[in-house]
């Protein structure tokens, strides 16, 4: 596609904006509140609308290729370009990153929470929109990795500074454990700019994620890919967070403020996942084929491993913080089955993920503003102190365990289905019993989130807040969660909306490795 | 020549230096028990430059010499400073370093 | 044929209620006027149903060409035009059906094979989703299968929408009750016109979670949100072999078209057997946990803790009847996986007649009315699931559509009962009913005489089917299953008519003075009484036709319904009526009645009589005779059943089966638990938080060191220099 006038600027402009909106509001004095927050507001939505644009000017018939593609120098001792573009499986996750960060910029209007000063707490919001918003439009791995760890201070001190009791040991260990996790990820990067080849046996050094794509690591030899591939897993699987390297995710999860979770869930942990498909697999594909069994295992672990944790929650964010490693390791199963249909089902289910592990974590952090705690067994009866908000757990806890009709289920079947007949010539007897232990998964499922809203929703609230009004949802939570509800349900009815436009790059990537494993 | 009995001397004179840095806890005697150390090494350097027949070694000593009055007065200005804001020379009271 | 073509509007208006009802309910029509919203979209849903079924019926009759199946083989062309030509039927497409359809063992009854096959009627609409490459569409399926059920679902709850009006009147939450009953309503018609199978695992769900909500209708009580919460997670369980089962599907045809699929079975029997095995016994757990068969179904008598019009909707018309509906869908998967044409016994039809037998058994030990039916839908669901398991199609889905109205009829009785008797719904607090409740009495007996099987009422002629179909079997009988049938048949007799000895004759046992329900109540209790009575007329055998001339509206539903198209390839084949299995069948179930009779009769006179047997014992040989076989009856026969049998199945339902399912609860709780606090805060995050606190330690240890004392630094300096200067003295 000729990239011409505005559409150069447009991917640059989306992920830009909410940094330019961070550094005006700085210049602000603190004493004009609503100001600033307007200012934040506003960038992020026309972020938002420059998206909406991208979305309609985006080429659903070539989904498969790069589009509002710009190359230009960057660091040009090392190589390093800047390079951003946008096919059908960048589309979907920058989409749910625009959307994400305004309504979460609508839902603390009014809430920031202790100690204040919401300037601080909005231009962290921002910044970290443009990390999340460069790193899935990225096409460098340097450009990428700069996004990526962007991302991380922000997050850093949102859990750090407005988080709760433990705050300072859960944003210390999530900083420091996804540092970790990148370190060994960057150099990953470095032995792929060395060592990659083309096919002419000439030595690519590069970053460019095209030029390493086509590539498929040609000319590094399978033990050497599994060796690269570790580093890769380890960088992006703490992200996910695959078990047994999950441990940050609940503490994270239970101290963050509550914009913080649900920006955690809808969208950080999506670039672990969205590693694996755009770098890991297309780069790696001998080193993946190597893995995917164990990444499977590890997957439907954490599925098991995840709904027990669930079961023994006693604080409701912990809990859907448990179920967040769940939910990822079926989009992880998918993504190990290393076929079409399970890597599709993966994308899907990150978004539907992100969808409704966002909606539910919002609907936590208000009921602990009106209640004060989230300890379950002092909970109860909210159907009948706030019946809508009721309702809503209710909606996002049906979505969570799958139910067909909304989008849970369209990244949960098609995932169990995948491993039925997994890709590039993994054993089928290994993945299909990944499949039946997957399928267990989904009881489970259903029976720490039922139970969680048997004890939280139904039957008359405790005596401790029997006298107490509490109240229904308010306006500024109905607009920012509308759009997730609404996004559940028609992600789930018409599911085409998402899997055609992902479909394309994703048979591109399985078609390399299938390639691959019959070379083998 | 009698180069060992200079050399002793130096020796002398430096472990005495040594002794001072470590045990006064005066910080004016500090500073003197540095000059003691410095002219130790001054000491050194002219016999070992008599020894070899070069001038370089009476050339560093005026040069440490210079140097030595110069840190000797940044150093007594600093004591002087201490004493002012803390009524004390005594080294052992400052430790705002502490790890 | 523009019904068959569009039947996508007949889920789709109660859904638009749903909406409509949930969200404008309250504020634009008012909270008790919702049910004029939810009535009028199923008024109109059961006359479409109707116009379909009637257009059915004459593409049955009057097929046009492109219905009707080629006979002759022309290989194997499917898959390849599949998902090309959507939006019109697929006609000829997979015209290759039937290579088999000249092998008739026993053929002809009725028209079932003389008539040509017809092909379902299969509309797609668009592109639902696409995935690897692959299009699948989302569409309807219609055939005679679907617009019987289309009829009974549609028929059904509106009858329980109009009953509802005065069950439910002042609800505390009337609204919603109303719009779950569309979206459960829409759901199940969603079901049974699934086009693939995974609208046909949407529609399974939805249905689940809708009598979740309806189960849980009055969440604020503990023991009501238990219920709710057991039927969804048992559904849950067996839903892990629903998907596994399609998966198998999917793996094997790689199609989720359900025609394609049994097309492909019934054109090529034999292949693919080991897949079709294991595809089926997934399956089978699906329908075991759905349609309440052994061993999962103990949350179908919690279930009872909905409202009772949802009771009958639940266990007349929609949720259970999916799985045995589904079994009937793609039966050609389960007739070639479990080998039903040639074996004698195989899982289906043991797991069916079990769960019959044990359902019967536990509906004497019940006190709870509604109890008592729920065992019997239990057993019931049982006989479908065994008659679908000895290759008795069209008999289990006839005796589905009868046992929907006279269980409904039940069901809803029951109702009016608990609404007249101070809302409860235990039997030792009714009896002498029938003079304050004339109609709900007449209509119960009327549905309690269909249940039993007695003649001319509906149940005797589909029980009947599935009696001879045991017998008869497909190559080889199911003796096994013909004794449990037998058994089952008696039961049922004698444990209807110990309901209504309780409910309604003796002496009323309860508080208040007990009132017959008014008409909105009591129209739809005639209605389904009237089906009761009428609804075998759909499937009369042949030669009770012939004498009065109308042999030609013999087996109907096996004309309309039987998907032929592929059963025919698979070779099933149709008993011949037999009069005799009939006279056995009716004896069986008139002596169940009889006994229970005697025996409660004989109660109500004990004093009497004994007084009369200790007295003239000697002169009355004739009567103690007959008292000994009363004896024999009562004590050894009844009791053995009512009092040991029973109570030990219900020990073993409720302290094994039940047991089972709390404990597999608390253990992947307590190991949740256990779990969570030694690998994953113990081992997994402590070894994390070891890492961290090795840094923190040493870094302690060194900091010592740094005093911030100058003259500790030197010292080090010095130390560290003389040693220096010592070693480099030793080593030059």
């Amino acid at each position: 596609m000729e990239v011409t006038g505005f559409d150069t600027w447009v991917l640059s402009l989306a992920v830009f904006l909410p940094l330019v909106g961070a550094l005006v509001i700085m210049l602000i004095p603190k004493v004009y509140e609503t100001e600033l927050k307007l200012v934040a507001l506003g960038s992020s939505l026309v972020a938002l609308v420059v998206g909406i644009y991208i979305a309609i000017q985006f080429d659903y018939g070539a989904a498969g290729d790069l589009q509002f593609v710009v190359d230009k120098g960057w660091i040009d001792v090392i190589n390093s370009r800047y390079i951003v573009g946008l096919d059908g499986l960048s589309l979907p996750l920058l989409l749910l990153s625009l959307v994400v960060v305004p309504l979460c910029l609508i839902y603390s209007w009014n809430h920031i929470p202790d100690p204040g000063n919401p300037k601080a707490f909005f231009v962290l919001l921002l910044i970290l929109s443009t990390g999340m918003n460069g790193s899935f439009v990225a096409q460098d791995m340097i450009l990428f990795f700069v996004f990526f760890e962007i991302v991380l201070l922000p997050m850093y001190f949102l859990i750090g500074v407005w988080g709760g009791e433990d705050r300072r040991y859960a944003s210390l260990k999530f900083f420091l454990y996804t540092l970790f996790g990148s370190a060994l990820m960057i150099i990953s990067f470095l032995a792929l700019f060395f060592l990659s080849k083309d096919a002419s046996g000439e030595l690519l050094q590069t970053f460019d994620m095209r030029v390493l794509t086509d590539a498929a690591g040609v000319g590094i030899i399978k033990s050497t890919q599994v060796w690269i591939f570790a580093g890769l897993f380890m960088g992006f699987g703490i992200k996910v967070p695959m078990f047994p390297f999950h441990t940050w995710l609940p503490d994270a999860h239970t101290q963050a403020p509550t914009v913080g979770s649900v920006i955690l869930a809808a969208v950080l942990l999506k670039l672990g996942t969205y590693g694996f498909v755009r770098i890991a697999i297309p780069f790696l594909p001998e080193g993946a084929i190597a893995w995917a069994p164990w990444i499977g295992l590890l997957a439907v672990i954490g599925i098991i491993y995840g709904a027990l944790g669930c079961l023994a929650q006693k604080d409701m964010k912990r809990l859907i913080a448990f179920s967040s490693v769940a939910h990822m390791g079926f989009v992880m199963l998918g993504i190990a089955t290393l076929t079409d249909f399970g890597i599709n089902a993966a994308v899907f289910g990150m978004i539907a993920h992100g969808l409704i592990t966002g909606m539910l974590f919002f609907v936590a952090g208000s009921v602990k503003e009106r209640y004060h705690t989230l300890e379950i067994s002092r909970l109860g009866g909210l159907l009948k102190s706030a019946p809508r908000m009721g309702w809503i757990l209710g909606f996002a806890s049906m979505a969570s365990l799958g139910l067909p009709g909304l989008a849970g289920f369209w990244g949960e079947f098609p995932a169990i289905l995948s491993a039925y007949n997994p890709g590039a010539g993994l054993s089928e007897e290994l993945f299909r019993v990944y499949m039946v232990i997957a399928a267990i998964g989904t009881v489970l499922a259903a029976g720490y989130l039922l139970w969680l809203y048997q004890r939280t929703a139904f039957g008359e609230p405790t005596e401790e807040f029997a006298g107490h009004e509490i109240a229904d949802v308010n306006r500024d939570e109905w607009i920012a969660w509308t759009p997730f509800l609404i996004g559940i349900v028609l992600f789930g009815v018409w599911p085409n909306l998402i899997f055609n436009v992902t479909d394309d790059v994703v048979s591109g990537i399985t078609a390399s490795v299938e390639a691959i494993a019959a070379g083998n | 020549m009698l180069l060992n009995q200079f050399l002793i001397l130096g020796a002398v004179l430096f472990s005495v230096g040594v002794y001072g840095v470590l045990a006064r806890r005066n910080g004016v005697m500090v500073l003197m028990s540095i000059e003691l150390m410095l002219n130790a090494v001054n000491i050194n350097l002219v016999v070992f430059g008599v020894q070899h027949g070069v001038v370089s070694g009476q050339v560093f000593a005026l040069f440490v010499i210079a140097v030595a009055a110069a840190e000797v007065g940044v150093g007594l200005a600093i004591v002087l400073l201490l004493y002012r804001n803390r009524t004390s020379i005594d080294v052992e009271d400052f430790d705002l370093m502490r790890g | 044929m523009w019904m068959l073509e569009n039947a996508f509007l007949i889920p789709l208006i109660p859904a638009i209620s749903f909406v409509v009802i949930l969200f404008f309910g309250k504020r634009f029509i008012g909270a008790d006027r919702v049910h004029v919203v939810g009535i009028t979209a199923l008024g109109l849903v059961w006359v479409l149903s109707a116009v379909a079924a009637f257009q059915w019926t004459q593409r049955v009759e009057n097929p046009p060409p492109d219905a009707i199946v080629q006979v002759q083989h022309h290989g194997d062309d499917h898959g390849d035009d599949h998902g090309d030509d959507h939006g019109d039927d697929h006609g000829d497409d997979h015209a290759a059906a039937s290579g088999h359809s000249g092998d008739g063992h026993g053929d002809g009854h009725g028209g079932g094979h003389s008539s040509p096959l017809i092909r379902p009627v299969i509309s797609t609409f668009s592109d639902w989703w696409s995935n690897a490459g692959v299009t699948f569409a989302v569409g309807t399926f219609v055939d005679g299968q679907t617009v019987l059920l289309l009829m009974v679902v549609a028929s059904i709850s509106l009858l329980v929408h109009i009953y509802s009006t005065e069950y439910v009147k002042g609800d505390r939450r009337y609204v919603h009750y109303y719009a779950f009953l569309s979206l459960f309503t829409a759901a199940m018609l969603f079901f049974v016109m699934a086009q693939n199978i995974i609208q046909l695992i949407v529609g399974w769900e939805l249905v689940g979670v809708c009598s979740f909500a309806l189960i849980g209708h009055w969440w604020e009580e503990k023991p009501n949100t238990d219920a709710a919460l057991k039927a969804f997670l048992t559904n849950r369980v067996g839903d892990v072999g629903l998907l596994v089962g399609m998966i198998v599907l999917w793996g094997t045809f790689k199609t989720f078209d359900i025609d394609v699929i049994n097309t492909l079975i019934s054109t090529n029997p034999g292949a693919h057997h080991f897949a079709l095995l294991v595809a089926a016994c997934c399956l089978m757990a699906a329908v075991a946990s759905k349609s309440g068969q052994f061993p999962l179904h103990t949350w179908l008598p919690d279930a009872m803790a909905g409202p009772t019009p949802v009771s009958a909707l639940i266990h007349a018309a929609t949720m259970v009847v999916a799985g045995v509906y589904m079994i009937a869908r793609l039966y050609p998967v389960f007739y070639e996986g479990f080998s039903i044409g040639t074996s004698s016994i195989n899982l289906m039809a043991f797991i069916g007649g079990f769960t019959a037998l044990i359902g019967a058994g536990l509906a004497f030990a019940q006190w709870d009315i509604k109890k008592v039916l729920a065992y019997s839908t239990v057993s019931q669901l049982g006989y479908m699931v065994m008659a679908l398991g000895v290759g008795a199609w069209t008999a289990a889905i006839f005796h589905l559509f009868t046992h929907a109205f006279f269980k409904a009829c039940l069901f809803l009785g029951a109702g009016s009962v608990s609404h007249a008797a101070h809302h409860t719904f235990d039997m030792r607090k009714m009896g002498g009913l029938r003079k304050d409740m004339p109609h709900t009495y007449r209509t119960f007996v009327i549905s309690s005489l269909a249940l039993a099987g007695i003649f001319p009422f509906a149940g005797f002629w589909s029980k009947d089917e599935i009696l001879l179909g045991s017998l008869v079997g497909q190559e080889n009988g199911y003796p096994l299953m013909l004794i449990f049938g037998c058994a089952v048949a008696l039961m049922t007799a004698a444990y209807m008519t110990r309901v209504i000895w309780y409910t309604f004759h003796g002496e009323y046992r309860g508080h208040g003075h007990p009132h017959e329900s008014p008409k909105v109540m009591t129209v739809p209790l005639w209605i389904l009484a009237g089906m009761a009575v009428l609804a075998g007329a759909f499937n009369l055998p042949g030669p009770v036709l012939e004498p009065i001339g109308l042999e030609g509206l013999a087996h109907r539903i096996q004309t309309y319904a039987e998907p032929s198209v592929y059963l025919n390839g698979l070779g099933l084949s149709h008993p011949d009526p037999s009069l005799n299995m009939a006279l056995v069948g009716l004896a069986l179930a008139l002596s169940g009645i009889l006994i229970t009779y005697l025996y409660y009769w004989r109660r109500l006179g004990l004093h009497g009589l004994t007084e009369r047997n200790r007295y003239a014992r000697r002169g009355y040989t004739i009567l103690e005779n007959k008292y000994y076989l009363d004896h024999l009856y009562n004590d050894v026969v009844v009791e053995t059943v009512k009092r040991p049998l029973a109570k030990w199945a219900n020990r073993f339902n409720q302290n094994v089966l039940d047991r089972t399912v709390n404990t597999a609860g608390e253990t992947a709780r307590d190991v949740g638990r256990w779990v969570y606090k030694w690998i994953d805060q113990g081992a997994i995050d402590g070894s994390v938080n070891a890492a961290a606190r090795g840094a923190d330690s040493s870094g302690e240890g060194l900091r010592s060191i740094q005093s911030g004392k100058v003259q500790n630094y030197g010292q080090l300096l010095f130390g560290a220099a003389a040693v220096l200067a010592i070693v480099f003295v030793i080593v030059v």
